[in-house]
């Protein structure tokens, strides 16, 4: 490698490509040039002049973290003129501290430290008259007395998050770091990602509450627990509880966190955390009515582990024997670790005899696996959302990244910024539309028709990819004919985008060197969502795009850990690793590998077992940190079949709405308090490592899950986590290269990872499909409409949605208290000419119905919801979305459509009490 | 729980009203970022400040985030942005220069006296506001108020309130060479020459080097020597020219566009043909109104005249930032953001303009251009005194019977300045002191008024000429005033990027204000200033002060 041989302080250095002095220096161990505009990981800026040196022949001198080193370039960081600056340079910045030398707002301040080492004692000037300081925001201090105009803020908030919040306005020495239109933090657009807070060097803006202050007793590296991202995080423990969150460098977040993973770690520590086994009192009815966590005791008693788990597992056991295996049912936790998945299901499989067990994965991207697997023989992500740097062009549809992935929609917009091309679809805009080149808000459910007219004009202007095809490919002439009807022109009054728009973005898909595709719940949650998926599918197949850097298909998983706990085997037609269940040879391999017969059967998916509880099939259920009380669609059915189960076992860590319903509870472990691993979005196994203990007589989930097991006739004695991996790797190839050691060193890990000393693989499908002829297959799709479409009685739209500050059912988020402080209240998103039609105001509560529920919530006005449609998240029981969705599923992959049913909304009305 | 919260999204909605009045102002103009300032140059103007609304809107527009357009927007100060807990200011604004020159002749008892009379007047503080101003061009008239944008020189509270009472808020345009009467004189015709083969590039460029014209907005880099430079660089290549003249004490950029325009633009086409260059940018600071007026009717007439051939040039506001003078924050603000200067390297002919190379220049330099090629460089490089080559406009004001506009010898003395061109010191006054090169080229006692004034030669008595602006100072005057003075402009006018400057101009003010100073802490703050400021402002910012020190310490 090329380097360039320079002297620094007399001292022959060579430089490599693309360092500058600073790095080499550092590099090289001189590491006493001061410096605190600069952040490793970000652009250099050049600005505090902290870091200047002298370079021979140059009349001033020079910025090092900016400057790149010439052959035979002589550099002084010593020299009179070189240090008289650097000294100055921090004594300016110190002048204008509250306290010089020791900042009030952070025990690590950059420039406290500098001017220690520079030995610079009082400012000899006269100090300026210091802002005031700002609280308005729940987790974090604005302290602009401590603020040295370094921008790295700036660089965290418009370069890095690309939130775009943060600026430097006026000029001179009244240049001050604004947000939004100089704002309160707390009433400005800030997203609360927390960047600007891990940035700042001198802590003029910090963790709110002096949390930033106090000294921790350790700091556990682990991974966050929210979203498929799987960010790596560092939680930083004092008096056994978690004091405050860093972001870690991790291969999907380098060290960005959002909101949730940053400042919504303190639902473990609310007290309505589970601490003891609860069994339902004998004469406690249930009812479809949720329990109120403070109501408890008017339901359960507590009870000691013994006489619960007994009393679990021997209801299970009675059943098991009355009625048949079948009549047993289990939900897994997609937030747990696989560790946890394998055993439950293989305590579903070995210990009920049964394959019903399943998870929500069937309410997320159950469609889109089944189109994958069908088409391409493997369910996962092809590439890693962070190839969306090496993309030309970046295809998304139907995802909301900026409020569920927001560390992957930085990437994304990082990518925009650097000029990659965004298509982004989608029928609601969001701050993301704002970085589209071409925003193309369609009509919720038209998805087949606008996809096939994009591969009409692909096929038409002769853009496909004939020998990627030829070589790679099946049933092309299926597909060509399939879209030969759904030109430009006849889709373009269907799905609302001129039709010119779809030629253009169909040729810049097409055209391009490559483009990845990502999509969401926007594509899956249909009852032809797994059409949805087989249009993407054919899209990326036919242009080749697919199988190399910056291409392919990639679903965002949403749950942390819901890919790990589909390749757990916790759905109910596959075995771990995605092996057919009623496949013989396949399942004589586990029989063989488990030691006892297994059910032949592929077992119920989600909300086929509600159905069967209906009829009476299943009547027994081990629920394990699911709530399909809040998450099931159509709540009214689900509910009534929780209530009429004969047994419920719960495992959860709050009384959650699902809970209320169950005979027992058994208290678990949150993430933080348990070892396990993780695998997010990306096929990343990530190692999360406990920081904590679970909080009284609370349990671990996987140590739970082997009493119940035993007591169901397992012999088990697993002894760790790490003991279960072991067995994971031995019952899943795709991992069977990754080693529990390997994961503690390196903390992450990409399967396919088959042999051990494999590096793992982020690209797949570069030399073919996992199919019997290693060719993927074109399936054709045709336009087909949502089950329950508006009419005159129920004339809106409503589609479940996301939120950047709540998490799903928000059973943690609603007791973290930042994230609850932020939204505290359910709302639904509609365009104000509705609202205007309603004679209702924003603000104002509201009531929507559908054929199979009510509710009532307040109105959000949004103009970027087209009239007609209406947006709601899920997650406030006392507003339950799902009470008026459709349970009406895809027939491929069983999800539900809760994109899109028919409401009214009417003026008024008042949400029901919150619970919990 | 706040309805009002609950009820929208985070901080401020989309004002529909607001959204059509933007649209409808800006019209067709493209939502490019890089017209950032000149949409809100549309709605300052008819609004006279900016709502936040206003700014939303805007932002919507062009796809910006709100904070992207309020940071530009307040980094400027001809634009006055009004949050819903402000005051929108009244509509008449009349502006009190209160630079050096403008201060040796009562800028601030001017101030006043204004500021009393609009109380008690038949215009109310509702309908007027007086501000100071730093330098707006016109020392040689000083004290200079403008009202509106109406200057009035050697203003005085009578004249100011006459003007404000007639609402004579627009200036009157002077005598000019109009596109006709200059293409009458031969004009266009070298230009013509050019494209047609008669003159090729290199020779012209030769030309040019023999001449020894340098940069005359105050870098002094040679001319030849940059279009060579900025040729070799590929394609596309852009030309930026610098009429932001705010060196105080400067204004023969001014004075030539007020009665040659047509020359300076001559040279930007034969500069942009030598060098190949299909697009001009041309950067006017925004208190220059008349020449505006006058530069919009003169391109749009060369534009009428040869249709097929001109490179686009495009005329692009200022908005009050003396800054936006040095070349790399100009080219900040063309692209519509912060007029921040850039680190260098690279340098802006390499990565420039929309990051191509780029070709800058003062316009006063490419107003030469004409007349060096068609006289032959001899004819420039000819003149010259003290073994200096060539010829300068000086901008004289201060203390002398004919301030103004000077065309004189390189190399001519201060003395000689006052005594042939100026006629005299004023009655009264004795030659005490002058400032070579505006607010920033230092300042030298009436004992060393026999140097050379050109390039390179003030440089080791800690000074230099810069745009040739030079001010006049006598026994009326103390040298640590105008130094003062002098801080104050450019504590008022840093950008705030870098600590030596945005911090240090700052804390040199009131160490500049005691009796006598400290001058051990002031020179050590000034070689920081010097050694680490990323631009000519920060670098330059302690000149006057060292001077004091230097060369009239027993004021200090």
């Amino acid at each position: 490698m090329e380097t360039i041989s320079f002297e620094l302080n007399g001292q022959t250095l060579d430089a490599l490509d693309g360092e500058t002095i600073l790095q080499v220096a550092d590099r090289s161990g001189i590491k006493d040039i001061p410096r605190l505009c600069y952040k490793e990981g970000y652009r250099a800026d050049g600005n505090c002049r902290s870091c200047v040196v002298e370079i021979e022949g140059e009349r001033v001198l020079a910025p090092s973290c900016c400057r790149y080193p010439q052959h035979g370039m002589k550099v002084n960081s010593k020299s009179k003129r070189a240090i008289h600056s650097q000294k100055m340079v921090l004594e300016l910045l110190l002048t204008d501290m509250p306290e010089a030398g020791k900042s009030p707002y952070t025990p690590n301040s950059e420039l406290d430290q500098w001017v220690e080492k520079m030995g610079l004692s009082e400012p000899r000037f006269s100090r300026r008259i210091q802002p005031e300081l700002d609280n308005s925001h729940p987790a974090m201090s604005v302290n602009m007395d401590a603020c040295i105009q370094c921008t790295r803020c700036v660089r965290a908030c418009r370069e890095v998050q690309v939130n775009d919040v943060i600026g430097m306005a006026f000029r001179g020495s009244h240049a001050e770091i604004v947000f939004d239109l100089g704002d309160p933090m707390g009433d400005s657009t800030c997203v609360a990602c927390g960047e600007c807070v891990q940035a700042c060097p001198t802590g003029a803006l910090m963790p709110a509450n002096n949390v930033g202050l106090e000294e921790v007793d350790k700091k556990v590296e682990s991974v966050c627990p929210y979203c498929g991202v799987g960010c790596l995080l560092t939680y930083h423990v004092k008096d056994k509880k978690i004091l405050r969150v860093e972001g870690r460098k991790g291969p999907a977040n380098e060290e960005r966190l959002c909101v949730k993973g940053r400042y919504g770690f303190d639902y473990v520590h609310h007290p309505d955390r589970l601490k003891k086994p609860l069994i339902r009192l004998k004469d406690a009815q249930k009812t479809t009515e949720l329990l109120d966590p403070k109501d408890w005791h008017k339901v359960f008693r507590e009870a000691s582990w013994e006489e619960a788990l007994d009393f679990a597992a021997s209801s299970f056991n009675n059943i098991r024997d009355k009625n048949g295996p079948d009549a047993l049912a289990a939900f897994g936790c997609a937030k747990g670790s696989n560790e946890e998945a394998y055993l439950l299901q293989k305590l579903v499989r070995t210990g009920f005899g049964t394959n019903n067990i399943d998870h929500c994965t069937r309410l997320c991207h159950a469609s889109s696996v089944s189109a994958l697997l069908e088409g391409i023989g493997s369910g996962a992500v092809s590439n890693p959302f962070t190839d969306v740097k090496d993309a030309e062009v970046i295809f998304l549809i139907g995802a909301n990244p900026i409020s569920n992935h927001p560390v992957a929609a930085t990437f994304m917009k990082n990518a925009v910024k650097n000029g990659k091309k965004l298509i982004l679809m989608d029928p609601r805009r969001t701050e993301l539309s704002r970085h589209a080149t071409y925003n193309l808000q369609f009509r919720p459910d038209t998805d087949v028709a606008m996809l096939n007219s994009l591969m009409h004009v692909i096929v038409a202007e002769g853009l496909c990819d004939e020998k990627y095809i030829t070589e790679h490919t099946t049933d092309f002439d299926k597909l060509k004919a399939n879209v030969a009807e759904y030109s430009p022109e006849i889709v373009s009054p269907i799905c609302g985008i001129p039709a010119e728009t779809l030629r253009e973005v169909a040729r810049t898909f097409a055209t391009a060197e490559s483009s990845i595709i990502l999509w969401g719940m926007g594509i899956s949650q249909h009852i032809h969502g797994t059409d949805n998926s087989r249009c993407l599918i054919a899209l990326s197949l036919m242009t080749g795009q697919i199988g190399r850097p910056g291409t392919g298909l990639h679903p965002l998983r949403g749950q942390n850990n819901v890919q790990g706990t589909s390749d757990m085997g916790l759905i109910p037609m596959f075995f771990p690793d995605y092996k057919s269940v009623t496949d013989p040879e396949i399942k004589k391999w586990f029989e063989d590998f488990w030691g006892t017969s297994l059910n032949p059967k592929k077992g119920l998916t989600v909300v086929e077992i509600v159905d069967a509880v209906h009829s009476g099939g299943v009547k027994g259920m081990y629920v394990q940190g699911e709530n399909p009380a809040m998450s099931d669609p159509n709540l009214n059915h689900a509910r009534s079949a929780l209530a009429m189960l004969d047994h419920l076992v719960v495992q959860d860590i709050f009384l959650t709405e699902t809970a209320g319903f169950a005979d027992v509870i058994l208290p678990a472990s949150a993430f933080p308090e348990k070892s396990g691993t993780f695998t997010n979005s990306n096929r990343q196994v990530q190692l999360g490592r406990q920081a904590i203990d679970p909080p009284g007589d609370a349990r671990q989930d996987w140590w739970i899950i082997q009493e119940v097991g035993r007591r169901l006739g397992l012999e088990w004695n697993y002894e760790s986590p790490e003991k279960i991996f072991s067995e994971v790797r031995k019952a899943t190839p795709s991992m069977a290269g990754i080693t529990w050691e390997r994961l503690q060193k390196e903390h992450s890990v990409t399967y396919p990872c088959t042999k051990e000393g494999d590096p793992g693989e982020p690209i797949i499908f570069q030399n073919g499909f996992p199919t019997e002829n290693k060719k993927a297959r074109f399936v054709p799709a045709k336009y087909s409409h949502a089950d329950e479409m508006p009419d005159q009685e129920f004339p809106f739209v409503f589609i479940t949605s996301r939120q950047l500050e709540h998490w799903h059912t928000g059973s943690m988020t609603r007791r973290a208290t930042v994230l609850n402080a932020i939204e505290p209240f359910p709302v639904v998103h509609v365009h104000p000419d509705d609202l205007k039609k309603l004679g209702v105001e924003a603000g104002d509560a509201v009531t929507l119905e559908s054929r199979r529920g009510k509710i009532s919530t307040y109105a959000r006005q949004d103009l970027g919801v087209q009239p007609g449609n209406l947006f709601m998240a899920f997650g406030y029981n006392e507003s339950a979305a799902n009470l008026i969705t459709t349970s009406v599923l895809d027939p491929f992959g069983k999800i539900p459509e809760v994109k899109f049913c028919a409401v009214k909304m009417s003026a008024g009305g008042l949400p029901e009490k919150r619970i919990g | 729980m706040n309805k009002k919260k609950l009820g929208k999204q985070k901080a401020r909605l989309l004002d529909p009203a607001a959204l059509q009045e933007v649209q409808k102002l800006l019209s067709d103009m493209p939502r490019r970022k890089d017209l950032l300032i000149e949409a809100l140059h549309l709605i300052q103007d008819e609004y006279h400040f900016i709502s936040a609304k206003h700014v939303v809107a805007l932002a919507s527009e062009m796809k910006l985030s709100h904070t992207e357009v309020y940071e530009v927007a307040t980094f400027y100060h001809h634009f006055d942005v009004i949050k819903e807990d402000q005051t929108p200011p009244p509509t008449l604004t009349v502006r009190v220069c209160e630079s050096v020159t403008c201060e040796m002749y009562g800028a601030k008892k001017l101030t006043e006296n204004l500021k009393q009379l609009f109380t008690d007047g038949s215009v109310t503080s509702e309908q007027i506001r007086i501000q100071a101003v730093p330098c707006v061009g016109r020392c040689q008239h000083a004290p200079v108020a403008v009202v509106g944008k109406n200057p009035i020189d050697q203003a005085t509270p009578e004249s100011v309130k006459q003007c404000v009472e007639k609402n004579e808020i627009l200036p009157t345009l002077p005598q000019y060479v109009n596109f006709a009467e200059y293409q009458q004189s031969g004009g266009y015709q070298l230009f013509q020459d050019c494209l047609s083969g008669k003159r090729d590039a290199e020779s012209v460029i030769l030309e040019l080097k023999n001449s020894g014209l340098r940069g005359l907005g105050g870098a002094g880099f040679p001319v030849g020597s940059k279009w060579e430079i900025v040729r070799k660089f590929p394609e596309p290549r852009l030309m930026a020219v610098n009429i932001d003249e705010g060196e105080p004490g400067t204004f023969k950029d001014r004075y030539y566009l007020e009665t040659d325009p047509h020359r300076f633009l001559e040279g930007s086409l034969i500069a942009a043909w030598a060098v190949g260059i299909k697009e001009i940018y041309i950067y006017l600071r925004d208190e220059y109104t008349a020449a505006r007026e006058i530069l919009l009717r003169e391109i749009e007439e060369l534009q009428s005249a040869f249709p097929e051939i001109l490179p686009e040039i495009h005329l692009r506001r200022g908005a009050g930032a003396y800054i936006c003078g040095e070349e790399s924050a100009m080219i900040e603000s063309i692209e519509g953001k912060r007029g921040i200067p850039r680190l260098r390297p690279p340098y802006v002919a390499e990565v420039g303009l929309f990051g191509r190379p780029t070709l800058e220049h003062n316009m006063e330099t490419l107003h030469w251009v004409r007349d060096i090629i068609e006289k032959g460089a001899e004819s420039f490089s000819s003149h010259g005194r003290r073994d200096r080559k060539g010829l300068r406009a000086f901008s004289i004001s201060g203390r002398v019977n004919k301030p103004g506009v000077h065309l004189a010898p390189a190399g001519i003395s201060m003395r000689e300045l006052i005594d042939e061109y100026c006629g005299g010191m004023l009655t009264g006054h004795s030659f005490y002191g002058y400032f070579p090169g505006g607010a920033s080229g230092g300042m030298l006692p009436a004992s060393l008024g026999d140097l050379p004034l050109d390039f390179d030669t003030l440089q080791e008595h800690g000074c230099f000429i810069g745009s040739a602006a030079v001010i006049v100072f006598s026994d009326h005057d103390k040298a640590r005033e105008l130094a003062l003075n002098s801080m104050r402009f450019f504590a008022h006018e840093s950008c705030g990027q870098c600590t030596p400057c945005r911090v240090g101009t700052v804390k040199a003010i009131p160490l500049m204000e005691q009796k006598y100073w400290n001058k051990s802490l002031l020179e050590e703050l000034s070689q920081t200033m010097e050694d680490a400021s990323i631009c000519g402002l920060g670098q330059a910012a302690p000149n006057p002060l060292r001077s004091v020190i230097k060369y009239f310490p027993k004021e200090v």
